[in-house]
């Protein structure tokens, strides 16, 4: 089984984001970038299904600057077996990104994809579902499992998508409960937050990536439509909360939210 | 022409109040591109949702009635929904972004071949739309080039439809679903149960945080005053990665967004992924050991206090009122 994950460079989620005064972008200077934290979470379970089957491989891919061979170590650090980095300078939209990611599955083919379910820095929450699309696989969007992160199943590192006789079992999360999904593989699959933990890279794990294959393809020699018809016009700061007052007790807060607020 | 579709998503043949929302949102596309808007029920046996979506204010309700349409996969929903799109030539297909509407609306907008804009809060004139991005530290102002266009609107960002209008008509479509395109099978729900309202819907949400320090203190600590309160519970995406409590309670950018009358914050910081998840309620209210806390700078009303004695005395004061 060949396995593909997506990575994308983002900002740290812990970073303040700040829009530039210009509306043109967000302001980069000393800002740290990380694997996108859903992504992280892909990687993961990609590397426990490899663990638990033997006899997988894990392949990484991205689309980004050449900056992303970064995040592509880290991933391949965690334990990935190599890594392809669409070099890409230019705006693109998720349309052309799971375009992207359509022809990379073919020329590798792929079993399975797994991708994070949003990146947080677009916050767009499409590739996956557009990539589905494109190949004309089943899809299983925000997976989760039923196993608490606490749980032992969790610690002894068990997956929580089971892939076997050619069909995945996700659980997925939804409004009002989980989900349990079947579908044939090949497939594609959304993580979410609950599905398990990642692990840290270790030091021999870090050691190993430098010597994986990370390879690089221009946008342009893949021959894909990569015009976005999505168009990002300008950024503004979010309109600003203006923060109320302290009260000094809880029968003074009861009392303003009965009579002033009048909210309860 | 710029004609809209609203996607009508229903829970078991009910129609949810998030497609109200998705209805008003579609209803101001339509005014702001110069056509009209019609909304779409898919499914087994759902004219009685059709008939109530009939009455929210569009011009054309059009159902898809197929035995393969009966529980909610992706694959043979989108591929029914983009055979829609093209056969009446909408411009625009508008859905809410709940868990259904952002897993079908992308996979609808490949089949098309369409851009996609998510999370929309506004439909601004010139045709551009807003959406946040970066957890809420910025508002894009979008366009989305060609046409058909997909757009998924954020909940909170838009009333719901009133409901009892004059009867628009419902026509019965046919899409010809290829039994082969539906390969994904739903094998088992397993509902939240609660008594509570739900949490995307409720006038008032009582949220907790790490500070709760357990599980069973959220039980015993903080479910009194949710219920006192006829409240939903939530809370931080770090109670829920610390595990006291589910993932489907996380109020945040990663969970669920939130905009109630009321939005009490019990021992949460407020980092700005939860902030992106609720900083649009009515009245917020935070109680925090920590005054530094950045959740302060958004509340109304702040109260730096113990949760562990300010709660159950909250609990007993709003019941005085009672």
């Amino acid at each position: 089984m060949k396995i593909l994950v997506t990575v994308k460079r983002v900002p740290d989620p812990n970073a303040s984001i700040k829009v530039k005064p210009d509306g043109t972008g967000i302001i980069t200077d000393n800002l740290k970038y990380v694997v996108n934290p859903f992504d992280e979470i892909a990687i993961e379970e990609a590397l426990r299904l490899k663990e638990k089957s033997g006899g997988a491989e894990v392949v990484l891919v991205s689309v980004g600057s050449k900056t992303a061979q970064e995040q592509l170590r880290t991933g391949l650090a965690m334990g990935a077996d190599r890594a392809i980095l669409v070099v890409a300078e230019q705006e693109l939209d998720s349309l052309a990104v799971a375009r992207i990611f359509h022809k990379l599955v073919q020329d590798e083919k792929a079993d399975l994809v797994l991708l994070g379910k949003q990146a947080i820095d677009d916050d767009a929450n499409q590739t996956g579902q557009m990539l589905a699309a494109l190949l004309g696989w089943p899809q299983a969007t925000f997976a989760s499992k039923t196993d608490s992160l606490e749980s032992e199943a969790e610690k002894s590192g068990t997956p929580g998508i089971q892939i076997s006789g050619g069909a995945a079992k996700v659980v997925r999360e939804v409004d009002g409960g989980l989900e349990t999904l079947e579908l044939p593989v090949p497939a594609v699959i959304t993580v979410d937050l609950r599905l398990n933990v990642p692990r840290y890279a270790s030091l021999p794990g870090i050691m190993k990536a430098r010597k994986k294959e990370l390879k690089e393809l221009a946008i342009d020699s893949l021959g894909v439509d990569v015009k976005p018809k999505l168009k990002i016009l300008r950024l503004d700061p979010p309109p600003k909360r203006q923060a109320g007052r302290k009260v000094g007790s809880v029968q003074e807060l009861v009392q303003a939210l009965h009579n002033e607020a009048k909210v309860i | 022409m710029g004609n809209v579709l609203v996607f009508a998503e229903h829970q078991h043949n009910k129609l949810i109040k998030p497609t109200l929302v998705g209805v008003t949102a579609g209803l101001e596309a339509a005014k702001k591109n110069g056509g009209d808007c019609f909304a779409v029920v898919l499914g087994s046996g759902v004219d009685a949702v059709a008939a109530e979506v009939a009455e929210c204010g569009v011009k054309k309700v059009f159902v898809v009635d197929d035995a393969a349409l009966a529980k909610y996969t992706a694959d043979a929903h989108a591929a029914a929904l983009a055979q829609v799109v093209k056969d009446k030539g909408i411009e625009t297909l508008v859905a809410t972004a709940t868990a259904v509407g952002k897993d079908l609306l992308p996979r609808v907008a490949a089949l098309l071949g369409a851009g996609m804009a998510g999370e929309v809060i506004g439909f601004n004139d010139g045709g551009t739309m807003s959406r946040p991005m970066y957890a809420g530290n910025a508002i894009a102002t979008v366009s989305i080039e060609g046409s058909p266009k997909v757009v998924s609107v954020r909940s909170t960002a838009f009333d719901p439809a009133a409901k009892g209008g004059a009867k628009a008509e419902v026509e019965k479509v046919t899409v010809g679903i290829d039994a082969s395109s539906k390969v994904t099978k739903s094998v088992d729900f397993s509902e939240t149960k609660s008594d509570r309202p739900v949490l995307t819907e409720a006038n008032i949400v009582v949220s907790g945080g790490r500070a709760l320090k357990s599980g069973e203190n959220f039980k015993t600590v903080l479910e009194p005053l949710v219920d006192v309160m006829g409240a939903a519970m939530g809370a931080s995406r770090a109670a829920v990665d610390a595990g006291f409590v589910p993932n489907d309670l996380q109020v945040g950018q990663t969970g669920k967004v939130v905009a109630p009358q009321l939005y009490i914050a019990v021992g949460i910081s407020g980092a700005i992924q939860h902030l992106a998840g609720m900083k649009d309620s009515k009245i917020i209210v935070a109680i925090n050991k920590d005054e530094e806390a950045p959740i302060f700078q958004v509340a109304d009303y702040g109260l730096v206090a113990d949760l562990f004695k300010a709660v159950p005395e909250m609990t007993d004061e709003v019941k005085k009122l009672k």
